[in-house]
Parts: C-alpha cells; sequence; structure tokens
C-alpha cells in the first residue's frame, strides 16, 4: 500500500482529526471529498438560489414569465436586453426558463417526500407485519412495477387532470401524486429487504431481549440503520421525477398552459425550432444540468454511506 | 449439470419447472394491469364522444351502443376480460379498426427503432466499456466514464433536441419527420424500403441511455473479472493478450451486463414514447399517447397491456438466460 493511500485511509479513520466520527460525520466527510458530488451540489445550491431569487425580487427576473409580452421583440437571440433571448409571444426566456427550473425542484424534491412516505409505510408493513401482510404488499408492488412506468403515469395523470376535488385541485400536486404513484416501488423494496435483514442482526436481538418495546426497536435500532441506502435512493428519485415531469410537459400532458415548466418550454421551442434555436437550447440545458447534478450528488452520497462499495 | 439442491431433479428440469411458475405468475399479473388500466382509464374525466363540436344526441347514443359503451361498467368489464380471453383486443375509436391490427402495424414500426438502438448500445456499450477497463485511469477512460455518466443522466428528449438542433437543422445531414424503415414486412430485405437519413437521429436518441448503462456496467465487471487469478493464470500460460481478453475476461464480463436486459427493455419501452413522439414516428407509443388524448378506450387497454406483456416477458427471459450463462445461478 503507498503511502499516500494510508494517509488518507488513517484521516478517513479518524486518526488525524483526534477524534472519533459517527457513521454520519464518516459520510459527510468522505462526501466532502468527493469533487464531482461536491461541484454538482454546489452548482444546485447557486441555480436553486438564482431560481428563488427570480420568484421573488423583480432585478433578478427582470420581466414577468407569464404577462410580460413584448410585440416588438419576438424570438429574438440572447442579447443584453434579454439575457436568454424571447419566445414566439415576445415573453422573457430568462424569466421563463428560472420559473421553470424551480418548478421542476418543486416537484422531483415534492415527488420525493410523497415517495418517501409511500415507500416507507408499505416496506416497513410487509417487514413486520407478518406473513400475510408481506404477501399482500409485495405483490402490490410487483403490479406497481409491471407497469411501464411513463405509462402508468401519463394514466394518473389524466385521471387527476381537471378534477376539483380538495387539495388535489392544484395540478402541481396532481403531478407530483401521479409520478409517486409509480416511484415508490424502489424504496418500498429496499426498506423491507433492509428492515428484514436488520430484524436478524444482533444488536436488534440485544435491544429486544433488553425488553425495548417493538415500536421502539423499529423506531430507535431499525429506521436510523436503513437510512443510508433510502436517502441514496431518495437522491437518485429526483433527478428520475424531473425528467417524468419534463417528459410529461413534452408530450402535453404536462402543467396546462401558460405555466413554464421546463418540459413546455422545450417541447414549445421545439415547435418553432427551425425559426429560433435560443428558446428551446435553454431550458433544455436546464433540465440536462439538473439532473446531472442530481446525479452526481447520489452517486457521491452512495459512495459516502457504502464505503464498501468503493 | 452439478447437484443442485432439488436432490434428484436434473438442472433441466428444475429449470423447466422455475420457467412454466413464472409464466403462471404473468397470468395474474397482467389481469391486475388490465384491471387497474381498465378503472383508471375510465375514471379519466370526459368520455370518447365529448368534443369541442357537440354531436347530436341519437348519434352518440348510437355510437355508444356501437362500443357497448351504454352497459354498467361492471358489465363492460366483464365483457372486456371475456374478449381478451378469446384474443379479441376490440375496435378502436378511431376508424373502426381492430386494435389487435393497428398494434400489430404500431409494434413493426417501434420494433425496428428497439432493436435498432439495441443493438447500437450494445455495440457501442460493450465497446466502451471494455476499452475504459483496459485503460483504466487512461484518457480513454475518462471519455468513456464520462459519456456512461452523462449518457446516464440526460433525457432523451433533451439529447433529441441538441441532435435536431445540430444535425438537422444547422447542418442539415438528416432529415427528422416520420420513421425511414420500411412500412411492410417484406419490404425488410429491400434496401430501398430503408432511409438511413432518417433513421439516425431516432436510433441515436433512443440508444444513449442503454449505452450508457451497458458501458458503466460492462466497466465495473471488466475491472473485477481483470483482477481474478484465471486471468494471471491464462497470462501466465503465454495466451496471446487478445486471446486472454476476448476468450476469458470479455466473456465472463458479460454475465452481469445481461442482467441489464430487463431494465433495458423497460428503457427502450418508455423511450419509444418520448422518442417517437418528437420524429412523429408511428409507432405503438405515439400510438398510446394519442389514445390517451383522446379517450381511446380500447386502444389504451391494448397498448398498456401490450407494453406490460413485453416488459415482463423480457425479465422472465433474462432471468433464463442468467441461469443459462452462469450454472451457478439456481433458482429453487
Amino acid at each position: 500500500m503507498q503511502e499516500a493511500e494510508l494517509i488518507e485511509r488513517a484521516e478517513l479513520e479518524g486518526a488525524f482529526v483526534g477524534r472519533e466520527r459517527g457513521l454520519w460525520g464518516d459520510a459527510f466527510y468522505r462526501l466532502s471529498r468527493n469533487r464531482l458530488a461536491m461541484a454538482g451540489l454546489v452548482l444546485l445550491f447557486v441555480v436553486a438560489g438564482i431560481a428563488a431569487a427570480a420568484a421573488y425580487i423583480d432585478t433578478v427576473q427582470r420581466y414577468d414569465p407569464y404577462s410580460d409580452q413584448i410585440y416588438t421583440a419576438l424570438q429574438e437571440a440572447p442579447s443584453w436586453g434579454h439575457f436568454f433571448g424571447t419566445d414566439n409571444l415576445g415573453r422573457d426566456n430568462w424569466a421563463r426558463v428560472w420559473a421553470g427550473v424551480s418548478i421542476s425542484l418543486q416537484i422531483g424534491i415534492g415527488t420525493q417526500i410523497v415517495v418517501l412516505i409511500i415507500g416507507l409505510t408499505v416496506g416497513a408493513t410487509a417487514a413486520l407485519g407478518g406473513r400475510f401482510t408481506d404477501n399482500v404488499m409485495m405483490r402490490l408492488t410487483d403490479v406497481t412495477y409491471a407497469f411501464p412506468d411513463l405509462l402508468f403515469i401519463i394514466l394518473m395523470r389524466s385521471v387527476l387532470a381537471g378534477r376539483d376535488w380538495p387539495v388535489i385541485s392544484n395540478p402541481k400536486l396532481q403531478i407530483i401524486l401521479a409520478i409517486a404513484c409509480v416511484n415508490w416501488t424502489i424504496i418500498a423494496r429496499l426498506v423491507r429487504g433492509q428492515m428484514l435483514s436488520l430484524a436478524e442482526r444482533d444488536f436488534v436481538l440485544a435491544a429486544r431481549a433488553l425488553g425495548a418495546s417493538p415500536w421502539r426497536v423499529v423506531i430507535q435500532h431499525m429506521l436510523p440503520n436503513s437510512l443510508g441506502p433510502v436517502i441514496v435512493a431518495v437522491t437518485f428519485g429526483i433527478p428520475i421525477a424531473i425528467f417524468a415531469e419534463a417528459a410529461l410537459g413534452f408530450i402535453g400532458f404536462g402543467l396546462p398552459p401558460p405555466t413554464a415548466s421546463l418540459g413546455r418550454l422545450v417541447s414549445d421551442g421545439y415547435a418553432y425550432v427551425q425559426v429560433n434555436y435560443w428558446v428551446v437550447v435553454f431550458p433544455a440545458a436546464a433540465v440536462a444540468i439538473l439532473m446531472l447534478c442530481f446525479t452526481f450528488v447520489g452517486d457521491g452520497l452512495r459512495d459516502a454511506l457504502d464505503p464498501r462499495s468503493r | 449439470m452439478g447437484p443442485g439442491p432439488a436432490g434428484p431433479h436434473t438442472w433441466v428440469e428444475v429449470m423447466t419447472a422455475y420457467a412454466i411458475r413464472r409464466v403462471l405468475w404473468l397470468i395474474p399479473v397482467l389481469w391486475a394491469v388490465a384491471t387497474i388500466t381498465f378503472f383508471l382509464m375510465h375514471a379519466v374525466p370526459g368520455g370518447p364522444f365529448t368534443q369541442d363540436r357537440s354531436l347530436p344526441e341519437s348519434i352518440i347514443t348510437a355510437l355508444n351502443r356501437r362500443y357497448n359503451l351504454d352497459e354498467p361498467l361492471w358489465k363492460q368489464y366483464l365483457h372486456y376480460l371475456w374478449n381478451i380471453l378469446h384474443g379479441d383486443l376490440g375496435l378502436s375509436f378511431r376508424g373502426d379498426r381492430d386494435v389487435s391490427v393497428l398494434i400489430r402495424d404500431g409494434f413493426f414500426v417501434t420494433a425496428q427503432l428497439g432493436i435498432l438502438a439495441f443493438l447500437v448500445a450494445s455495440f457501442f456499450g460493450l465497446a466502451l466499456g471494455v476499452l475504459s477497463a483496459l485503460n483504466q485511469n487512461g484518457p480513454l477512460d475518462y471519455v468513456g466514464v464520462f459519456v456512461a455518466t452523462v449518457g446516464a443522466a440526460l433525457p432523451n428528449f433533451i439529447l433529441a433536441t441538441f441532435l435536431i438542433v445540430i444535425f438537422a437543422i444547422n447542418l442539415g445531414w438528416f432529415q427528422i419527420l416520420g420513421w425511414g424503415g420500411p412500412e411492410h414486412v417484406g419490404d425488410l430485405w429491400n434496401v430501398s424500403a430503408w432511409n438511413v437519413k432518417k433513421l439516425v437521429l431516432p436510433v441515436v436518441s433512443l440508444s444513449f441511455l442503454p449505452m450508457a448503462y451497458i458501458a458503466r456496467v460492462t466497466r465495473a465487471s471488466m475491472l473485477e473479472v481483470l483482477r481474478q487469478d484465471y486471468i494471471r493464470t491464462a497470462q501466465a500460460k503465454g495466451l496471446a493478450e487478445q486471446v486472454v481478453i476476448m476468450r476469458h475476461a470479455v466473456k465472463n464480463a458479460m454475465i452481469p451486463v445481461l442482467t441489464l436486459m430487463g431494465p433495458i427493455a423497460a428503457v427502450l419501452v418508455t423511450g419509444s414514447f418520448i422518442v417517437e413522439n418528437i420524429y412523429s414516428i408511428p409507432g405503438v407509443g405515439r400510438q398510446f399517447v394519442e389514445a390517451v388524448q383522446r379517450r381511446d378506450y380500447a386502444m389504451i387497454m391494448g397498448t398498456t397491456l401490450f407494453y406490460a406483456a413485453i416488459v415482463a416477458v423480457a425479465n422472465l427471459v433474462v432471468d433464463l438466460l442468467y441461469a443459462v450463462v452462469d450454472p451457478r445461478v439456481r433458482y429453487g
């Protein structure tokens, strides 16, 4: 083993820091050493920061993404007046792209929150609820898994579209639910597998032997220990949801117009691609950057949380 | 044919029993998919004949009767199941044509696109993965890893958009609307029925993601295999480096790649929705999207079941192939 490698290993084990790091401190340290993941994380914060600033501060947003239509400046290329150019209705692409980024982030993260709730519930119920429950839950997962996902999302989206039920009438929430309805299977399977293997481990047996209640065993001992892979899966789920939303918008099942979701911006721009391709380039690049960043962070988290995978 | 856990049963018997069980399991899965889709589809607001231009009441009544839409929902459902069991997928509202005929026509195009994309993805993915592994940490490896990472994260419609802007519009090398393959089975071997200018961009758009997957897994698996003792033995025997790589390393490194074929089938299916819509290719993916937009019930059911069956069968074939390729795998 080379010297540099030895030093790095010793550092990882906390020898030079002089104190012991726990699982999370260790993981954080490893993540901070991963250049690609850190670059992704920094870029994500910058992008999210600009999107948030554009939503609240007019000088950052410059134009209203929906109502400012400048009929003297249709289909313009990027300039100082319009950083990303204008679209076919004279709307400013800079403002619209940032509005789209903010929608994509909301949907990506919102979907994963719903996925986490469904996945944890189904997975934990399957693992802890006895054989019959396990069978029911896992068959449910199998069937959901058997659907080609985009197809099921399109169907769910059409079912929810235009409903004025309380709460669900929000189109963003409808999209989030449609995507989450398909993507929870990954988390459910993961949680079930983790729980089943953890239930056999010595520290869980020890906790039980000491008389800890089943709830305490699950919440204090099993849940935190199964969290690592779940966090990784959730991080990878965000770009999947962003892609699904953009794909829905692109084929016309997304948020209703004039909402500037990135998928719709790409598809609108695509319609005029022969006239002015700038309209399509910026939202397309935005989707690509968001997905790449989340994927890099996910890769980094996976390496950081599971040292054996290196 | 080593001793399996099944005792006196031979490997072939065990595998056959496993295959039969898996095929039988497909029936309840497809039934569940059909049932869920049926009720979801009927829960979509609006019916097939609610349009901007309203039709006279009498015509709507006649249309509803023609497609059995005047029956209660549970009756329609039983009716539908009964018909599927007899191989009848019903009539599309569009042009009153048989759904099975429409899907057959669409699938002829989708299959060409899918198979071409699969071949391109396998070839370039394997090549990229093997070359990366052989040049670990070299410049070629960085290129390979970069392509694999970016490819796995780049949505196909974004890739397609950039390809179209650059190669079709700015450079004018390719055409983008419609499918460049033959329309009839008889023309498959007829060179003039293929229009390569129209084929390239859709195939590249669809194959990039699976290519990235294959490259990634091939690289990891090659690196693993190259460290094994039998590779060193083969090298020590004095075998030519090419023989060691092709015969000993690549062949064994292919095993984990095989497991990817299931997910890749799913990726190709999902991709076909988007790529067919971007390039206006008349395949099953486009048929499904149009069917949902028009509430074409029989067509939605038909395409959904068709895709679910394809993905399920692909997964089944992969699991069986896996056992054939790697004798260590046992299914009890």
